[in-house]
């Protein structure tokens, strides 16, 4: 079963922002690391609240090359490094407990 | 069994807390590549290292261990190691490199100063307090270090009264120039990398250089920095031909760098792949020399010019028996304008003597930089 919590967004270190994403895969597609996904799939997921998936996607989020590639792509204009990094910040805080 | 994410970043987080750097260095260590060019102790503007080039040896020894760990049954030990390394630096032994492939590092920043000295740009150096800037534990998200981390290193800049940083790499000029100032309010300083710098007041070439140059552009400073014209219009500027790889600019290809740290394999996958494009753009150029009938070894084989120290160590592990043509951009341009190091500066420093005192006071000035930035 898929639990969606509705206070996941809200919960992020900085302001996560995927809204604008059309879902055209253009960053998927470009991505040098060949994860299919990261990072669309992968913010779909934190958009609506599947903070379980988000749990269990650790070493693709730390997979990241961070390089923006997809990022010079994006028709949408999506900040896709900086929700990265906000997804990172989450991990390490209440997955690794390195918050403090 | 993958390196443990909360070992690793554990690790190089109670680092930064603890010692200023993910991977601590001694003072002699990393301000040796100053010893004898006379850089005065801090001033308005000061060329900042962030230690990078420092830290890549030991990074490359630290990376060829880890990458022997992954997935092996250490890993699951890894965590005893964080908890050892708290009190003993245990990152001091897995990472200690050797003191030839420090020395070309080194060279590299030596080479920076000089150029900077040779376009006239007068500069101070922080020594002890030229720390590390927090890069990587930014982008792992370990936020709670680099905040404090972050203050310690303004805090030393306002010491001493600095107002213009000249920065030597993409990850530095990132950090300073982009990512201190949201986390540290009223952070107000200037910085600017070398290569912006340098191609500003333009360089004057002893020996111009001879063949083709790949660029190989450093995510950070194409896609966060915007510094893409820049070397390109240094390296014309000596003489080199240019040669745009398959992926360059705004459109280059990572090397890989970023992951090294987690998952070492990964990294050297995605760096043979950008190696295999630029050989490519290597071999292209190498028959258009060989087509236009240029003459001589250098000339026909080309050079890739790299301008960020996590590149070049990648790359040029990746390049296995090509990794000698690859080439920090700083080396290139030195070789054409500055020629034989010892000999320049000796030359520089009987130019100074001879200069009248008024003269010589208003070069030795650290915080006069000529057209400031």
């Amino acid at each position: 079963m898929i639990r969606v919590d509705e206070e996941f967004l809200g919960s992020l270190d900085g302001p996560f922002d995927a809204a604008a994403c059309m879902s055209c895969g253009v960053c998927t597609a470009l991505c040098p690391m060949e994860i299919g996904s990261l990072p669309r799939e992968l913010f779909r997921h934190a958009i609506l609240g599947l903070a379980e998936r988000i749990r269990q996607q650790e070493d693709t989020i730390f997979s990241c090359l961070l390089c923006r590639s997809c990022e010079a792509s994006c028709p949408a204009e999506v900040p896709i490094t900086e929700n990265v990094r906000i997804l990172r910040r989450h991990l390490v805080k209440h997955q690794l407990g390195l918050g403090e | 069994m993958p390196l443990q994410k909360k070992a690793v970043l554990g690790i190089l987080s109670d680092n930064l807390r603890r010692r200023g750097s993910v991977l601590p260095l001694s003072r002699r260590l990393h301000t040796r590549w100053a010893r004898g060019l006379g850089i005065p102790l801090g001033g308005e503007t000061v060329i900042y290292t962030g230690q990078m080039y420092q830290l890549i040896p030991a990074i490359s020894k630290m990376a060829r261990r880890m990458a022997s760990l992954e997935d092996s049954w250490l890993t699951r030990v890894m965590g005893a190691g964080r908890v050892v390394n708290k009190v003993l630096n245990i990152s001091w032994f897995l990472s200690r490199a050797r003191r030839r492939e420090r020395a070309v590092y080194d060279s590299m920043l030596r080479d920076i100063a000089l150029l900077l000295r040779a376009s006239g740009v007068e500069f101070g150096y922080l020594y002890g307090d030229d720390m590390y800037t927090g890069a990587l534990v930014h982008d792992q998200g370990v936020d709670s270090a680099l905040a404090a981390h972050a203050r310690r290193v303004v805090a030393a800049l306002q010491a001493h009264g600095v107002k213009r940083l000249i920065t030597v790499d993409p990850h530095t000029t990132h950090m300073l120039r982009s990512v201190y100032p949201q986390l540290i309010e009223g952070f107000e300083i200037e910085v600017r990398s070398y290569l912006e710098i340098l191609d500003e007041r333009g360089l004057v070439p002893r020996e111009m250089h001879d063949g083709p140059v790949v660029v190989h552009d450093s995510c950070v400073y194409a896609r966060y920095e915007s510094v893409v014209d820049s070397p390109r219009r240094l390296l014309t500027s000596i003489g080199a031909a240019v040669v745009e790889p398959e992926l360059s600019g705004v459109w280059t290809h990572c090397c890989g760098g970023p992951i090294e740290s987690l998952f070492p394999r990964r990294a050297h996958e995605i760096a043979a792949r950008r190696v295999e494009q630029l050989a490519e753009s290597l071999s292209t150029a190498h028959v258009e020399a060989a087509g236009r009938g240029e003459q001589g070894e250098r000339s026909q084989r080309g050079t890739v010019a790299v301008m960020c120290p996590i590149c070049l160590v990648n790359l040029t592990g990746a390049a296995e028996a090509s990794a000698g043509r690859y080439r920090d951009i700083s080396r290139l341009l030195a070789d054409s304008v500055i020629g034989d190091r010892a000999r320049w500066l000796a030359r520089r420093e009987r130019g100074q003597k001879a200069l009248p005192a008024a003269q010589a006071d208003v070069e030795a000035d650290p915080g006069v930089l000529p057209s400031a930035p």
